[in-house]
């Protein structure tokens, strides 16, 4: 392993732009500039690009027309305006609004801004497992229900709700139903018509895209208060210029994702259990945090008892390794990760937790690598543990 | 959120680390549901100086290197001014820490305080840190699994 190389194992956090989608894009900034909008021929060209990127996008999530298909700044903007756009607008008075706990901040931010704003949010917990119940769903379901929001894949522990059920209770209850694919998408089958759902929202930095992009998948007829407003682009859902290179590479960054998927996740899937396998092996008290399926293919969590998250982060930062946690001290605040709360996990457990996501240009040397360097960094850590020998036995 | 030079040099090279075990004062502060657990063990000798001390510290990068600059500050000190060390000391020493970490060094500094008025009290003096929560030496992580956790207010500092 070459000294200065890093070793990336933060694949959901983000993704390196993948060459054959910066390829995709150049012609957009300098030659193909024109604005989408603009009648003459630089901006009809740079139009049919955009309808070209929108046509692609839709073919890949299934979507029944491509103006389903609403282009915005990434993530985080196509979940606060699918919560608050559908809510104001199917219920302009307030109404009810169910997300679950171990949603994206992106998701949960959103939900409590319209608490306060008089609409009434049911918070619904998952079980141990790390999935949502339908059953659980169905009990927390009420007449002014208007829109369930649950994501498809779960972020830090990698757990895959059961969408279409979940989508059935909310339509029999009269109420729509969002998800939040940006973990999933390009990573296992998604199709918007398979799923059930009315509103979902992606992410392009996910998926070896750019950053800066996303989409809002909304299905015709969805009741929406667009929030940003302006000159009535992306049918009038969302006003402003399209960010034309940031369509192109998204389009071409998920068609890569959509051909090499079956092959590449069984690679990830293999990778993912070696880390696993590997480090519950080497160390004591180590678990994985989930193992129930169905999971992402590319989120290794787990349980180091006993060291703090970021400590271990920090060290293996020196080893010249990218990984993250779920501990309270990485966030900046002292409470550690809402989502491994919400499966269970008690606080001093999670303040150990640990998250490796792979992709793309992980290779097998590189698993290896972590699993040489990792074991004794735990094992320095917890000899410097006050508490470990009393709370976990015998130090290792 | 980045640490000094310093604070990674502590945090890689700690000083001091270990524990004492004919220790003449022992404190430990913290508590592992909020993350954080620091032990610190001192020799004192005649003159009230602290000549040996050690630590033992769970806990993020900025709790280990508070812990142990606290301890290379307080070695050869009276008791009275290793108490009197401050958490903005502390930081200082460092070259700064980040604002969400400011709590740690307030960590440190109350590890050794217990430590020194465990030493006071044990020879019948007057403690001079007035309150400070010490961690319970019996916690148990499995104890109390089905009671909500408190940690809300047990961590705040």
């Amino acid at each position: 392993m070459a000294e200065n190389e890093t070793i990336y194992l933060d694949y959901a956090a983000t993704t390196p732009v993948d060459p054959r989608v910066v390829e995709a894009m150049l012609p957009y900034f300098t030659e193909k500039f024109g604005n989408p909008n603009s009648l003459y021929a630089l901006g009809r060209e740079a139009y049919r690009a955009l309808e070209d990127a929108r046509e692609r996008v839709a073919r890949g999530l299934g979507a029944n027309n491509p103006n389903e298909v609403i282009f915005t700044s990434g993530g985080t903007e196509s979940d606060t305006t699918a919560l608050l756009g559908i809510m104001q607008r199917s219920a302009p008075r307030g109404g009810h609004l169910i997300v679950s706990a171990f949603e994206h901040h992106a998701v949960l931010e959103p939900a409590h801004y319209l608490e306060k704003h008089h609409y009434e949010v049911t918070v619904l917990k998952p079980r141990e497992d790390g999935h949502i119940h339908p059953d659980d769903l169905r009990a927390a379901m009420r007449e002014d229900t208007k829109l369930v929001s649950v994501m498809h894949a779960n972020n830090e522990i990698g757990t895959i709700q059961p969408i279409r059920e979940l989508a059935d209770v909310a339509h029999e209850g009269g109420a729509l139903m969002h998800t939040d694919a940006a973990q999933s998408l390009g990573k296992i089958p998604f199709d918007v018509n398979e799923l059930g759902i009315d509103a979902a929202s992606f992410s392009s930095h996910k998926i070896y895209g750019p950053k800066g992009f996303g989409a809002l998948y909304l299905r015709q007829r969805t009741p929406f208060e667009p929030l940003m407003r302006g000159g009535g682009q992306e049918f009038k859902k969302r006003s402003g210029t399209q960010n034309v290179p940031g369509a192109v590479g998204f389009a071409t960054a998920l068609e890569i994702m959509l051909e090499e998927q079956p092959a590449e996740m069984e690679r990830l899937a293999g990778l993912r259990d070696r880390i696993i396998d590997g480090v519950t092996s080497a160390l004591p008290n180590t678990q994985a945090t989930v193992t129930g399926d169905p999971r992402l293919p590319n989120i290794a969590s787990m349980l180091i008892n006993g060291v703090e998250g970021e400590a271990m982060l920090l060290q293996l930062d020196n080893k010249g390794i990218a990984v993250s946690t779920g501990s309270a001290c990485s966030s900046g605040s002292l409470e550690p990760s809402h989502v491994l709360l919400a499966v269970g996990c008690p606080p001093e457990i999670a303040h150990g937790s640990l998250r490796l996501t792979i992709g793309r240009f992980t290779t097998a040397e590189n698993i290896d690598y972590f699993l040489e360097v990792f074991p004794p960094i735990v094992e320095r850590l917890r000899s410097m543990s006050p508490v470990y020998q009393k709370m976990f036995g015998s130090a290792s | 959120m980045l640490y000094s030079d310093k604070v990674m040099d502590h945090f890689n090279n700690p000083r001091n680390v270990g524990v004492i075990d004919d220790a003449d004062g022992i404190g430990e502060v913290g508590n592992p549901v909020c993350g954080d657990m620091m032990k610190i063990t001192i020799k004192v000798d005649d003159g009230d100086h602290i000549n040996d001390i050690k630590f033992q510290t769970l806990g993020c990068g900025a709790a280990i290197a508070t812990s142990s600059i606290v301890t290379e500050l307080a070695k050869g000190m009276t008791l009275a001014d290793a108490a009197a060390i401050s958490k903005q000391q502390v930081a200082d020493e460092l070259g700064g820490l980040p604002p969400a970490k400011m709590h740690c060094s307030v960590l440190a500094t109350d590890g050794l305080k217990v430590a020194v008025d465990d030493y006071l009290k044990k020879h019948g003096r007057e403690p001079i840190s007035g309150e400070i929560k010490t961690s319970d030496p019996n916690f148990d992580p499995h104890a109390d699994e089905d009671e909500p956790h408190d940690h809300d207010e047990a961590c705040e500092l």
